[in-house]
């Protein structure tokens, strides 16, 4: 490890401590007020989108759902379209545009205003939910008329996001508990205690049925740290996904993209000879097919990460938006019976969701273990073939 | 595809990666290190517990066959002890009846020795006395034969009778 673990904890705890000055509170945080249009709490979110209002139940909803899968820059719990309250805390918006520009999402005004940091200005696009550069206080988001994807300069957007903070609450409970649970053995002679203890099974699950049986018992240690912080990680975050925070961390393809990028680069990296030998020479073929067949290992070996990435994403996303239609599906009934059938489905499917949660977990981890397996593989051909 | 595309996001990519290396750091050293070490000095505990139990248990066994045998051997011993024991009674029994036996006979043979030699002896005192007595007889009878002659009968007649009662 380059950076020693002291330094590293200290910049995170550092990090954590500083998240509630960094975000300030909305103010119409502390005003209490009871909603009593419960339907207007869900198709709220389309008043983000302010330049093109919808005005029916269902628009409202398709705009809702659209947004929650999105990543955004203030934490909304919910929202009162009637009042035009968001009850939620803002997040710190970091921009890199010529030098670094801090400020809180709260001048956004939940994507309503533009916001000015040395005198740049910045507004939210209503369709991606991301920080476009305008030219003037008084500019507009242009879009290009082929692609329909605004024109205007984006910032590198380093800003602390509900997904980011959702990323660092759920690293910082994993770490709560599994240091936990890795002290409670020293004080409780081996015998595992305290709420971590739930865990146990899961990570001898994971040590002898993911990795052993892939890995092997002569590789299998240096990868079970990967594998058990990717299917906590996983898990946590797709369980949170199903929380009533309108979290959506493993359905957004840049966090799936980045997991499958790291199984990538491990399983390349620590590959062994035997494994490059099977990608450009395949053993036991026909020289004429090994020459057919090393442009489409090599192309495996994308496909593989890529095929982590888009299954997470796919299924994850999918559950957001079936489950938030369902849910949307009580407001356009509003009768007693339509509501409460979809009421039913949605729990249905929220069961459904969270054996998903468990098996896409799972199932990441265990494909990642496979890769692993494959590149530290020893062969030996001639039996083998 | 293109959307797809269009959702990746540089900054939440760089947090991301950024975050989840950190995190496996972090978990590695004061986590998954610490934790599969005690489960697997915990397995390994429990491995040699049952291994030592197996090995007490066949000690266990081992040693009660061996009480086994050792008692067998000890009754066996005790069998032939008094085996012998009797063995030895009996001919102890048996010699002293052959050698009582043979003493009897001794002494009864020495009994009828004696007897002969005091019968022998009796006998020679017997025909002693009976010649003496014959001679005083005779030598009275001459003294008698010599004074009167009917007397002289009369004692001898006495004499006999006498002779007779003894």
């Amino acid at each position: 490890m380059v950076i020693s673990n002291r330094p590293l904890r200290f910049i995170i705890a550092t990090f954590v401590a500083c998240l509630p000055l960094m975000s300030f509170a909305n103010p119409e945080v502390d005003s209490v007020k009871v909603n009593t249009e419960m339907a207007h709490e869900v198709t709220e979110g389309s008043h983000e989108g302010a330049h093109a209002e919808p005005t029916d139940v269902k628009s409202k909803i398709k705009a809702f759902i659209g947004h929650h899968v999105l990543d955004s820059h203030d934490f909304t719990f919910f929202s009162d379209e009637v009042e035009g309250k968001h009850y939620g805390f803002s997040l710190p918006v970091i921009l890199w545009d010529n030098g670094l520009q801090v400020f809180s999402s709260s001048r956004f005004e939940h994507g309503e205003a533009v916001a000015e940091s040395n005198g740049n200005f910045y507004q939210i696009n209503h369709h991606d939910g991301k920080v476009y550069k305008l030219d003037s206080a008084d500019g507009k988001i242009t879009e290009n008329e082929e692609t329909g994807y605004p024109t205007n300069i984006r910032p590198i957007d380093f800003s602390i996001t509900k997904t980011v903070l959702s990323i660092m609450i759920a690293s910082l409970l994993m770490f709560l508990l599994f240091t936990g649970l890795a002290k409670s053995y020293a004080k409780n002679k081996g015998i595992a205690s305290g709420p971590g203890r739930i865990f146990e099974p899961i990570v001898l699950y994971i040590r002898d049925e993911i990795a052993i049986p892939n890995i092997g018992e002569k590789h299998y240690k240096k990868y079970m740290s990967y594998l058990l912080t990717i299917f906590f990680f996983v898990l946590f975050l797709n369980i949170f996904g199903l929380m009533p925070f309108g979290i959506n961390v493993t359905g957004n393809l840049t966090i799936t993209f980045a997991l499958a990028i790291m199984t990538f680069l491990i399983t390349n990296l620590t590959a062994n000879k035997n494994y490059w030998g099977h990608i450009f020479w395949m053993p036991g073929v026909p020289k004429v097919m090994r020459i057919v067949l090393a442009p489409i290992e090599l192309l495996g070996i994308f496909i593989k990460p890529f095929s982590l990435m888009i299954r997470l994403y796919a299924n994850i996303f999918a559950g957001h938006i079936v489950l938030m239609s369902i849910i949307g599906l009580m407001f356009i009934f509003k009768s007693w019976l339509g509501s409460s059938l979809s009421f039913g489905l949605s729990f249905v499917l929220s069961i459904l969701e969270i054996l998903v949660a468990f098996l896409q977990a799972y199932i990441f981890t265990m494909l990642s273990a496979l890769y692993f397996g494959s590149a530290v593989e020893e062969h030996h051909h001639e039996e083998a073939h | 595809m293109d959307k797809l595309i269009h959702q990746f996001e540089l900054g939440l990519f760089f947090w991301q990666v950024l975050l989840f290396v950190g995190l496996i750091f972090l978990l590695k050293k004061f986590a998954w290190k610490p934790i599969l070490d005690a489960v697997n000095d915990r397995e390994e505990g429990i491995k040699n517990a049952l291994l030592s139990a197996e090995n007490a248990r066949k000690e266990m066994q081992n040693l009660q066959a061996d009480n086994q045998r050792i008692l067998q051997e000890a009754r066996m011993e005790r069998d032939n002890m008094l085996k012998d024991a009797r063995e030895i009674k009996e001919k102890m029994i048996a010699d002293s009846k052959t050698e009582a036996q043979a003493q009897g006979l001794q002494m009864i043979e020495q009994a009828k020795a004696a007897i002969e030699s005091e019968k022998n002896a009796a006998m020679a005192e017997l025909k002693l006395q009976v010649s003496t007595l014959s001679l005083s007889i005779a030598e009275k009878l001459l003294k008698e034969e010599l004074s009167n002659k009917e007397a002289q009968t009369k004692l001898v007649e006495k004499m006999l009778g006498d002779v007779k009662l003894n």
